[in-house]
């Protein structure tokens, strides 16, 4: 193994893939070939650096050196400027959005970075996920070493309950009461099976955490396996996924080679496997009932609760479900000790949290924060604001299940319980930010629209009561809102919240209930004066010219319907019936003069 | 694998040769290679890879080696800049392979700077900035 000067880091992560890493990769290769530096400098391909919007996503260390927006042209001036001569190719390394802001040289200094502690991430983006050592060399499989050699299955739950670690995936149980319970269970056979489908919406915390440092994942579904007495373990990913699926299985295959998984563990007589299953893309089947169903082979759907998994779960059989940011936490709890887990975080809810930012914001990307963290930090200082000098409106957060919180709530520190008292929830992790073109209206329209196509179908509340509160809504952004309406989506949204089967149902009018709640002016808007405050819903808009036109005829001519006339030189006019809304003309005015009424 | 000592001793491996993508590196060396045109041309590149290839022999997981332009004393290349933790700089100059790996030997393995290759012995300048 001999050591290298430099290493070339190259995103790997969805993100960048679909940006063009893959070719990047082989161009350094390519390159430093031609110099005759591959025996100097190494090129690894990692998981996910979370600042997606920036992508595909260099990183050359030691310098620590970060390239954005790199394209396969760029490798050359990289190499022979950058690897050969020393010299940094400044106009590639990645600068912030504020206006004076420097280039940043360093990865430490970049805003972005510099407020997120990186614990469930903390490998994602530095060591090649396709190599069990790089893993290793950064304490991998330590924990679980010290759990078999060193501690009972009943202290390695003790840890988990002190280090108050709750559950990643939404519901914020503390896992380890979760294990606790599976524990006492007594069964000839118990399972373990980590939940991989994250269906939120514009979610990706799980994928970038399987695509960053499988191993994480692998490391602890084998911990908990010895913890609750079980040799067998599933992880139910999304086939969406094709390249944490790929990875996954390489890790597999590694850690079976090396003896981490199978019979006998490091000679400790203890013996786990694990096997993956593929989910069809079905969001309800990220309810813990219905995705062991999915398991075992039937129809996705969930089943009534008690009995919990716990003691009947998988094939009839006690199993305890985890979801993959929560497992990839476990490890290091292991290693550093539930006092530095809690010493992030806050009383209630200690440890980090990883979100998914998307939606009217600048850095789009994955980033881990403690929790406590306000909102305000996490989408200006980290996300670097909004886009365009738009005005922030709201942040959706918990995905269909979560809610939308408004601008003057911002400043509320992101926990379980803080979040679920202003009607919105933790969820997984999805953040979309949504700015003054939002239409709140729309936006609890858009996410029913999801639930209602998801809907399994099994229970009434939500295959038909959600279905009547989209009717209604689809009625108030056309036009044809009724007074009523509004009393009638209160009274939907209590009674499919108290009666659903599943958490999908019960969850599913929490968008419509905070929209509700903080932008009820806009429904009213909407109903009374037929208006749509953001400009967005088509059918309550119209658009006009000014009398700022000069008569360019840029309008008429970007036309697809001809529904603009006018003489060159003087003000033109729209042909209300003619036009769809299209918005090209708005677009292609260079005075200003057509507005939206 | 059947043992935690395994598990360890690739641990230890690895990182020797991953190191340098860690956040909290200790008591980092750091050695900063003139490779500008003057550098290259005085024969800059194999004195770098001196360094790399010495402090890999003796597995020092502690040293980065990186690159750095022009200065403007081009008639001193190749040259290297040694940082050590709670050292001043030392800039050595006219360097080759063989000098190199002394400087790994005695400076960054024993905290000892080789005076007579550093710029100051090359100026004729005694530490204290007195002519000599």
């Amino acid at each position: 193994m001999s050591i290298y000067r430099s290493h070339v880091l190259v995103c790997g992560g969805t993100g960048c893939t679909s940006s063009g890493s893959e070719k990047l990769v082989e161009a350094f290769l390519e390159q430093l070939k031609l110099h005759q530096l591959d025996k100097e400098i190494s090129v690894v391909k990692t998981g996910c650096f979370g600042l997606c919007a920036e992508g595909p996503v260099v990183i050359v260390y030691p310098e620590g050196t970060f390239y954005a927006r790199v394209k396969q042209e760029d490798v050359t001036e990289i190499v022979r400027e950058h690897l050969l001569k020393g010299r940094i190719v400044r106009h590639l390394v990645y600068h912030e959005h504020e206006e004076g802001a420097q280039n940043h040289l360093s990865l430490n200094d970049i805003e972005f970075y510099k407020h997120q502690t990186r614990v469930a991430l903390r490998n994602c983006g530095v060591i090649d996920p396709e190599n069990i050592d790089e893993y290793i060399a950064f304490d991998g499989y330590k924990a679980l070493g010290k759990a078999l050699g060193e501690m009972s299955p009943q202290q390695v739950i003790d840890l988990l309950k002190e280090s108050g670690l709750r559950g990643r995936g939404g519901g914020g149980f503390p896992t380890g009461l979760k294990w606790q319970l599976c524990a006492k269970t007594v069964s000839d056979k118990k399972y373990v099976i980590c939940n991989a489908d994250e269906g939120d919406p514009g979610a990706f915390m799980d994928r970038s955490v399987l695509e960053g440092d499988p191993h994480a994942v692998l490391e602890a579904m084998a911990i908990n396996g010895y913890a609750i007495g079980s040799d067998e373990g599933y992880i139910y990913v999304r086939a969406e996924y094709p390249i944490a699926v790929k990875r996954l299985q390489i890790a597999i295959g590694q850690a079976r080679n090396y003896g981490l998984l199978g019979k006998n563990i490091l000679g400790m007589g203890f013996n786990f496997d694990v096997h993956i299953r593929l989910g069809a893309g079905a969001f309800v089947c990220g309810e813990e009932t219905a995705l062991m169903t999915s398991i075992e082979g039937k129809r996705g759907e969930p089943t009534p609760k008690p009995p919990y998994p716990a003691e009947v779960g998988l094939f009839g059989k006690p199993s305890n479900i985890n979801n993959v940011e929560t497992l990839a936490n476990i490890p290091q709890i292991l290693i550093k000790g539930p006092e530095w887990f809690r010493s992030m975080g806050t009383q209630r809810s200690p440890g980090t949290k990883v979100f998914a930012l998307g939606g009217k914001i600048n850095n789009t990307g994955l980033v881990e924060v403690p929790m406590g963290t306000p909102l305000s930090k996490v989408i200006y200082d980290i996300g670097g604001g909004i886009p365009n000098s738009k005005r922030f409106k709201a942040v959706q957060t918990g995905g269909p299940s979560g809610g939308c919180i408004p601008e003057s709530l911002i400043d509320v520190p992101i926990e379980y319980d803080s979040l679920v008292q202003i009607g919105s929830m933790m969820g997984s992790g999805g953040m979309i930010v949504m700015d003054e073109d939002n239409c709140m209206v729309d936006i609890a329209r858009f996410f029913l629209d999801f639930t209602v196509d998801e809907s399994c179908g099994k229970c009434t509340p939500c295959r038909v009561g959600t279905r009547r509160m989209l009717e209604i809504l689809n009625r108030i952004v056309s036009g044809k809102g009724e007074e009523e309406d509004l009393e009638k989506l209160d009274i939907l949204c209590e009674s499919i919240k108290d009666t659903a089967l599943c958490g999908l149902g019960q969850t599913a009018p929490n968008p419509v209930l905070s929209t509700l709640r903080y932008f009820r002016d806009e429904y009213e808007a909407h109903i009374r004066e037929k208006r749509c405050p953001a400009h967005h819903c088509k059918d309550l808009l119209h658009l006009e010219i000014t009398d700022k036109c000069r008569g360019c005829t840029a309008c008429s001519r970007v036309c697809p319907v001809g529904a603009i006339t006018g003489e060159a030189r003087s003000q033109h006019h729209i042909d209300v019936d003619k036009c769809i809304k299209c918005d090209s003309c708005f677009n292609k005015c260079h005075f200003d003069a057509i507005i939206k009424v | 694998m059947k043992s935690l000592s395994e598990l360890e001793q690739i641990r230890k491996q690895t990182l020797e040769r991953i190191q340098m993508r860690k956040e909290d590196r200790e008591n980092e060396a750091r050695v900063v290679v003139g490779m500008a045109t003057c550098g290259i041309a005085a024969g800059a590149r194999p004195v770098m890879m001196a360094f790399v290839t010495e402090a890999s022999r003796r597995k020092l997981s502690n040293v980065t080696v990186s690159q750095t332009g022009c200065i403007g004393t081009c008639r001193f290349e190749p040259m290297a800049d040694v940082f050590l933790p709670d050292q001043e700089k030392v800039t050595y100059v006219n360097l080759d392979e063989q000098k190199a790996r002394r400087i790994v030997a005695e400076h960054i393995v024993n905290g000892k700077p080789v005076y007579e290759y550093t710029i100051t012995a090359a100026m004729g300048v005694n530490t204290r900035g007195n002519e000599q």
